[in-house]
């Protein structure tokens, strides 16, 4: 990379003459060694799906989770170092917590996501401190705007989406999202769809263990955001794991 | 939690360095709020007694609507019955203003722990053991919350009942009553339980109304339309406005 030795990657409060800031770029890097994390906005909801690596079989089942419950009505999934990622569900819990405390109403989506992405933002603006090796995808349902969902960078720069990935195999995911007509799919849709895509983008031969994670806010749980029910999860993983054998069945014919 | 700015906000980047979300501090504008404290303390707005009683099944809990200004019977529909979740009933007596505050603080505390999603939910003795944590710690600031607080619930199935005052001190017991209550009510209730441990829940809720009606013709600061909350397995109701059954006839004509 053009930036080593420079001398210009040193602090994320200093640009190099082409006006970059490396450090900032340096974090974004730290996403591609995380599992692919996804979420799909769709007609009545919102869908998270993380293919949560497991590096080690000494591991618990279920433990160093990827999604998070930030306050009844949002969700969020995160993806880069887990540990910078804990320090941004905890900030988010409680801008949440604040708002709620001073205006007596749960927060509503677009705020908490500003107060976040600033408050990550502030950290690619000092030489003291490096900026956040995660990105985050903030999710919500409110009975009057619909669903809502923002991604957002280590940069601190957010945006909505429909259908958003980050981790190893974004651009592959991202490139199965978008053969699906989000707008109008119902939630119970989203949830196969979305364990679909994460079984199809992991890489087995770089890495052989994985947990699937799922969960949903939508109208149908009254705006709350919570793991998607076992029920639910067993179907949509077993759908995920037929479609995935009937690739790999056509897939001779192809070569 | 005292320092509620610092629970619900976030830290500063360094030690003395900007805080996200907070405005510049210039350097000597700090002026040292340590040593100010303001420590008048004298109930406002004030709800009267509360009643609460262990039956054969569960806990039933009421509280009439009024909020009184001094001897002014000034707010008529300000409920102080409350569910805190599946496991625990809730009421309160003296400031209502108090009571809106730490009523606060409980919510927001239910939501942190259902953010956990780790299963658990939180059990009556450890929300009053809680309590009696907080209002110690404000009576040794000389700055009490003036209330009296009854938490009732069901731990691992059996009824649970305790209170807590300003001052701190708590105890559990099969009969609570406040205020007025403890000198008109409880010995009603006593004398019920005496005679037969185990209530039914109908049997309740009739010594229940005998109370309420006995409260509302000797305690001046009381109010013919109270609330009723009842815990037992199949979960929470809390019913009301209930109304006292009042007869104004003078008694040699009634007897």
């Amino acid at each position: 990379m053009s930036s080593i030795g420079t001398g210009y990657d040193l602090s994320a409060s200093q640009f190099s003459p082409d006006g970059r800031v490396f450090q900032v770029e340096y974090a974004v890097k730290a996403l591609d060694n995380s599992g692919t994390v996804i979420a799909l906005k769709g007609k009545e909801g919102v869908v998270f799906a993380v293919e949560k690596l497991v590096t080690s079989k000494l591991y618990e089942p279920g433990a160093n989770r990827r999604i998070f419950t930030i306050d009844r009505h949002v969700g969020m999934a995160v993806c880069g170092l887990i540990a910078d990622a804990r320090q941004i569900v905890d900030i988010a819990r409680r801008e949440a917590a604040n708002y709620r405390s001073q205006y007596g109403v749960p927060i509503p989506l677009k705020y908490l996501n500003d107060r976040v992405s600033m408050y990550m933002h502030a950290y690619t603006l000092y030489s003291a401190v490096r900026p956040y090796g995660c990105s985050v995808i903030l999710s919500g349902y409110d009975i009057t705007d619909g669903p809502a969902m923002f991604l957002i960078d280590p940069s601190g720069v957010s945006y909505g989406y429909h259908g958003c990935a980050v981790g190893k195999a974004k651009q592959a995911a991202k490139t199965e999202i978008e053969k699906l007509k989000l707008t109008d799919m119902p939630t119970q849709d989203l949830v196969k769809e979305a364990a679909k895509i994460i079984y199809l983008v992991h890489d087995e031969l770089k890495d052989k263990n994985f947990e699937l994670e799922l969960s949903w806010v939508s109208k149908e749980t009254n705006g709350d955001h919570q793991r998607v029910p076992d029920n639910v999860f067993v179907e949509a993983e077993k759908s995920a794991k037929q479609a995935m054998d009937a690739e790999s069945d056509s897939e001779p014919e192809e070569v | 939690m005292f320092n509620t700015t610092d629970a619900y906000s976030a830290p500063p980047l360094w030690k003395n360095g900007p805080v996200p979300g907070a405005f510049y501090n210039f350097p000597g504008s700090n002026v040292d709020k340590q040593h100010i404290a303001q420590h008048s303390q004298a109930p406002v707005t004030t709800a009267t007694s509360v009643i609460a009683f262990t039956f054969n099944s569960g806990v039933i809990i009421a509280g009439d609507l009024l909020a009184s200004y001094g001897s002014l019977a000034r707010f008529r529909d300000c409920p102080r019955i409350m569910k805190v979740n599946d496991n625990i009933i809730f009421g309160a007596g003296g400031d209502y203003g108090d009571f809106q505050y730490v009523k606060d603080l409980i919510q927001q505390k239910i939501i942190d722990e259902e953010c956990l999603d780790d299963g658990f939910k939180l059990k009556p003795k450890s929300l009053y053991c809680w309590l009696t944590r907080v209002m110690y710690n404000r009576r040794s600031r000389f700055d009490p919350f003036w209330n009296t607080f009854v938490v009732g619930g069901l731990q691992e199935g059996v009824p649970f009942l305790g209170t807590v005052d300003k001052l701190g001190t708590a105890y559990e017991d099969k009969a609570i009553c406040t205020g007025y209550g403890a000198h008109l009510a409880l010995p009603l209730i006593r004398d019920a339980l005496e005679k037969n441990p185990l209530l039914s829940e109908g049997e309740a809720v009739g010594l229940l109304k005998k109370c309420m009606e006995v409260l509302y013709y000797r305690d001046a600061r009381s109010f013919p339309k109270y609330q009723v909350g009842i815990i037992t397995k199949d979960g929470i109701k809390i019913e009301g406005p209930v109304d006292v059954n009042q007869n104004w006839q003078l008694a040699h004509m009634i007897n």
